[in-house]
C-alpha cells in the first residue's frame, strides 16, 4: 500500500483485495462482545471534517475507537474557512502535532492530494468534492460481495447524479478493476463527459441500465439541483428515474438494492425499495465500520494475518 | 554613440531580411542595415557570435503588470525586468488592476513607473467599461489621450452584445482594436477545468470549448456590422479557431493570439505526474489534445496572428490552495520565447521568420505601434535570440515577482541572449559573456 488512501485509483486489484480481505476479519471484532482490540494503541487520528457528515465520520470513530486509536474530530464550518487559515495552514498545524493520520473530508476535489504533499502523516480521503470517496467504495464493494460471493462478471446498475457524485467515481474504478460490468444512467444533464473512458456504459434509459441487474445502486439526487436547470422538478425525476418496485422487478431475481446515503425517500428510491427485501442499505452502513478499520490497519503497517489478534 | 552590431544572423520579416547583416544603431534608433558596413570612428563595434539572431524587438500584447494595486504579485519594475529577459521590448499591460485603468490617472500613473523602471516599453490598455463592470463605457478618449493603444475587459468578457457594439464602434474613432477574453459566463459557470474527460475524472467542474467559441462568433459578427477591429486573446478552443478562420474569410477585422501553453499543454496533465497543481489552472483552461494540435495547425497555416504570453503572475499564497479555490493564471513572460523555439521552430512547424512575425510585426500592426521592423530610423528595439542555447527553466533566476509557472525545470532548446530597448541594452545573459 502506498503511504495514502487518496482514492480507488491508486489501489491495485491485488491490494482491494486485501482490504476486502482484512475486513471480514475486522467485521468478527464488531460481534465481539467487546469490541476492541488494542491494535492502534498509541496511534493518532485526527479526523478533520470540512463539510457536515454524520455517517462517514461516525463509521470513522467508531472504527478508530475499535482498534484502541486515540481519536480527535475536527469540524471545521466552511464560513469560517473563508476568513481562517487556509487548509496548507491547517494541516501543518496538525501535524505539528504529530499524529499519525489525517482522514479528510472536503469540498474541493484533490484537497488530500494537497495535504498528502504537504504531511507526513498519512492521508485517507473521506470524500473530496467530485472526485472520490474510497472507503464508500470498499464498503460497497465489501457488501456485494457478502451477496453475490464474486464481483467479477456482475452486471452494476448506478442511477442518479453521475456529474457530482464522488460516490460514484469511486464506484467505477473499483468496480471495473474487479472486473464488473458497470452500467450508468441519470438524466443526460448530469452525465460526465467522457465518462465511458472510465470502462462503463451509460445506459439510453434507466429501465436498460437496470434490466437483468445483480446490483443497483442509486446516488443521492441534491434538491438545489433543480435550480441549475438539470432537471425540471422531484416529482419528474421521480416519474423518469426513481427506483421503484416495478422497475426493481426488471433486474434479477437476487438483485440487491444499495444506496451511499443520505437517502431522499421518494426522490431517487421509493420508500418500498428503500426498506423492501432487496434493500441492504443498513448493511452498507455496518460494514463501513470493518472495512475502515481495515484500511486504518493495513495503512498503519500492518500485515494481514495480525488482523484479528 | 553609435554601436555596430557586426555579422548576426539578421532575422527581419518586414523588411524581407533574413540572412549575415551589419545593424548600425544611432541615437537609439536603427541608422543603417546592410552587409559588412564600413567602421565609422567613434563607434563601438558588438560582434554577434555565431548562431545569435537579431530580430525587431518581441512585444508581449498580453500580460497583466498587477500594478497599481497587487504589487505582491508583480509591479511595473518587477514585469518589465521579466520581460526583459524573456526578450521582449515591449508589453501591453491590461486593465484589470485595482483601481481598474479606466481612466487617465492610472494610465499616467502606469506610464511614470514605466518610465521609471526604464526596461521594456508599456503599452497599457484601457477598460471598455467603467470598472470593467460591463455597463457604461469608460471614458476612451481620455484613455487613448493618456498613452492607452487598446481597449479591453480582459479577465471579463464584455457580456452584453450591445456594449461591444457600442466599443466596436465608438473606438474606430481611436483607431483602437478591441481586445476581448471570450467567454459566455453562463456556460462557464463554476469551471475551473476543460470540460472533459480529464475534468470528469478528477472531479472538477468543466468549462467547454463552446463558451469561448459562442462569443467569438458574437464579436466577429458585431466586427462585421460595425467595421470594428476584434482581438480575440487568448484562443484555446479548436472551435474558436473555426470562428477565427470564418471571419477572416468574411473580411472581418478579426486577428487572434495563442498563448506558449495553449499550444504546449494539455489538460492530461492535470492528472499527472502531480495531480491538481494549481500552477496548471489558468483561463482559458488547458484543452485537449485536439484543441492544442488545432492551435499548432492555426500557427502554422497563418490564421494565427500572434503568440502572447497572458503573464498572469499570482502569489504562493494564493496558488498554495484547493484547485478550485486557487487564482486562475500563470507567469509567462520569462519561458515564452524557449517554448516558442523549442516547440514551434525547432520541430520544423515554422521558420524563425514566422515566429518573429507572430511576436513581433503583427503585435505592433494589430495594437498600431512602433516596432516589428529593423528598417532605418525605426526605433532601435532588438531581439538577441540564442536558439541553440540549452536553457534549464527555473523559478530561481526569474525577475517576475511570482512564481507560478508550470514548467520549472523543464530543459528547453532556445533561449535569449540579449535584449535592446531604443539602443540601451537592457538585459544580456549572464553566461553568455556578451560584449554589448
Amino acid at each position: 500500500m502506498k503511504k495514502d488512501l487518496l482514492g480507488i485509483d491508486d489501489l491495485s486489484p491485488d491490494e482491494i483485495q486485501l482490504i476486502l480481505k482484512t475486513a471480514e476479519a475486522m467485521r468478527e471484532i464488531g460481534e465481539r462482545p467487546i469490541k476492541k482490540v488494542p491494535t492502534l494503541r498509541g496511534k493518532t487520528i485526527v479526523n478533520l471534517f470540512y463539510e457536515p457528515s454524520t455517517r462517514t465520520r461516525t463509521s470513522f470513530e467508531i472504527a478508530e475507537k475499535r482498534l484502541s486509536a486515540d481519536t480527535l474530530n475536527i469540524a471545521v464550518a466552511s464560513s469560517s474557512v473563508l476568513k481562517g487559515e487556509t487548509l496548507a495552514d491547517t494541516a501543518m498545524n496538525i501535524e505539528a502535532m504529530a499524529p499519525d493520520m489525517i482522514v479528510l473530508r472536503h469540498a474541493s476535489s484533490g484537497a488530500c492530494h494537497l495535504l498528502s504533499r504537504i504531511c507526513r502523516s498519512r492521508i485517507i480521503n473521506a470524500g473530496d468534492g467530485m472526485h472520490e470517496h474510497p472507503t464508500q467504495a470498499l464498503l460497497d464493494a465489501f457488501t456485494i460481495r457478502q451477496h453475490k460471493s464474486t464481483i467479477e462478471g456482475l452486471k452494476v446498475a448506478i442511477v442518479g447524479d453521475l456529474l457530482h457524485s464522488r460516490v460514484l467515481r469511486s464506484n467505477v474504478l473499483l468496480l471495473t478493476r474487479l472486473g464488473a460490468d458497470v452500467w450508468v444512467s441519470g438524466p443526460p444533464t448530469l452525465v460526465p463527459r467522457g465518462i465511458e473512458r472510465l470502462g462503463v456504459r451509460v445506459a439510453s434509459s434507466v429501465d436498460v441500465a437496470v434490466a437483468d441487474a445483480d446490483v443497483v445502486m442509486l446516488l443521492r439526487i441534491q434538491q438545489e439541483r433543480m435550480l441549475g436547470a438539470f432537471f425540471p422538478s422531484l416529482r419528474e425525476y421521480f416519474n423518469v428515474f426513481g427506483m421503484t418496485v416495478e422497475r426493481v422487478r426488471r433486474a434479477k431475481p437476487d438483485v440487491i438494492i444499495m444506496h451511499p446515503g443520505p437517502m431522499n425517500r421518494g426522490v431517487e428510491i421509493a420508500s418500498e425499495v428503500a426498506d423492501g427485501p432487496y434493500s441492504v442499505i443498513l448493511e452498507q452502513v455496518a460494514n463501513g465500520v470493518a472495512v475502515r478499520m481495515a484500511v486504518l490497519y493495513l495503512l498503519a503497517g500492518g500485515v494481514e494475518d495480525e488482523a484479528a489478534a | 554613440m553609435k554601436r555596430l552590431l557586426k555579422g548576426g544572423r539578421v532575422v527581419d520579416p518586414a523588411n524581407n531580411r533574413d540572412g549575415t547583416f551589419d545593424v548600425l544603431i544611432e541615437a537609439g534608433r536603427i541608422a543603417r542595415v546592410g552587409k559588412d558596413l564600413p567602421i565609422e570612428p567613434g563607434t563601438s563595434v558588438v560582434l554577434i557570435p555565431e548562431g545569435l539572431v537579431v530580430c525587431p524587438g518581441l512585444i508581449d500584447m498580453h500580460v497583466h503588470l498587477r500594478e497599481p494595486g497587487q504589487e505582491y504579485k508583480e509591479t511595473v519594475a518587477t514585469g518589465t525586468a521579466a520581460a526583459v529577459a524573456g526578450g521582449f521590448t515591449a508589453v501591453a499591460c491590461m486593465p484589470n488592476t485595482s483601481p481598474v485603468n479606466d481612466n487617465a490617472g492610472v494610465t499616467e500613473y502606469i506610464l511614470k513607473k514605466a518610465a521609471e523602471a526604464n526596461l521594456a516599453r508599456v503599452y497599457p490598455i484601457g477598460a471598455v467599461s467603467r470598472g470593467q463592470q460591463g455597463e457604461q463605457l469608460a471614458d476612451i478618449a481620455e484613455l487613448r489621450e493618456a498613452g492607452c493603444v487598446a481597449l479591453s475587459d480582459d479577465g471579463r468578457p464584455v457580456a452584453t452584445a450591445l456594449l461591444m457594439r457600442r466599443v466596436l464602434e465608438y473606438a474606430q474613432m481611436f483607431g483602437m482594436p478591441v481586445i476581448e477574453h471570450c467567454e459566455e459566463q453562463t456556460l462557464k459557470g463554476a469551471g475551473v477545468a476543460h470540460e472533459g474527460f480529464q475534468a470528469s475524472a478528477l472531479g472538477l467542474h468543466g468549462i467547454p470549448g463552446e463558451a469561448e467559441s459562442i462569443m467569438a462568433l458574437r464579436d466577429i459578427s458585431l466586427a462585421e456590422l460595425t467595421g470594428g477591429s476584434v482581438h480575440i486573446a487568448h484562443m484555446s478552443a479548436r472551435q474558436t479557431l473555426d470562428a477565427v478562420r470564418y471571419g477572416k474569410g468574411r473580411g472581418a477585422h478579426v486577428t487572434c493570439e495563442v498563448t506558449p501553453h495553449h499550444f504546449v499543454l494539455t489538460d492530461d496533465r492535470l492528472g499527472s505526474p502531480v495531480p491538481y497543481d494549481t500552477n496548471l489552472k489558468m483561463n482559458p483552461p488547458l484543452r485537449e489534445t485536439v484543441d492544442r494540435d488545432a492551435m499548432l495547425q492555426g500557427i502554422a497555416e497563418g490564421s494565427v496572428d500572434a503568440i502572447a504570453t497572458d503573464h498572469a503572475p499570482h502569489h504562493y499564497d494564493e496558488k498554495h490552495v484547493e484547485f478550485d479555490r486557487a487564482p486562475f493564471g500563470i507567469t509567462g513572460l520569462e519561458t515564452a520565447v524557449s517554448l516558442c523555439l523549442d516547440r514551434l521552430v525547432h520541430t520544423g512547424l515554422i521558420s524563425l521568420g514566422r515566429l518573429v512575425e507572430l511576436l513581433s510585426v503583427n503585435p505592433a500592426r494589430i495594437l498600431r505601434v512602433s516596432g516589428g521592423s529593423l528598417g532605418e530610423g525605426d526605433p532601435a528595439d532588438i531581439s538577441l535570440l540564442a536558439p541553440d542555447l540549452v536553457v534549464t527553466v527555473s523559478t530561481a533566476t526569474m525577475r517576475s515577482r511570482s512564481k507560478n509557472t508550470p514548467f520549472e525545470g523543464w530543459r528547453l532548446r532556445g533561449g535569449v541572449a540579449a535584449t535592446i530597448v531604443g539602443g540601451r541594452v537592457v538585459y544580456s545573459h549572464p553566461d553568455l559573456r556578451l560584449e554589448l
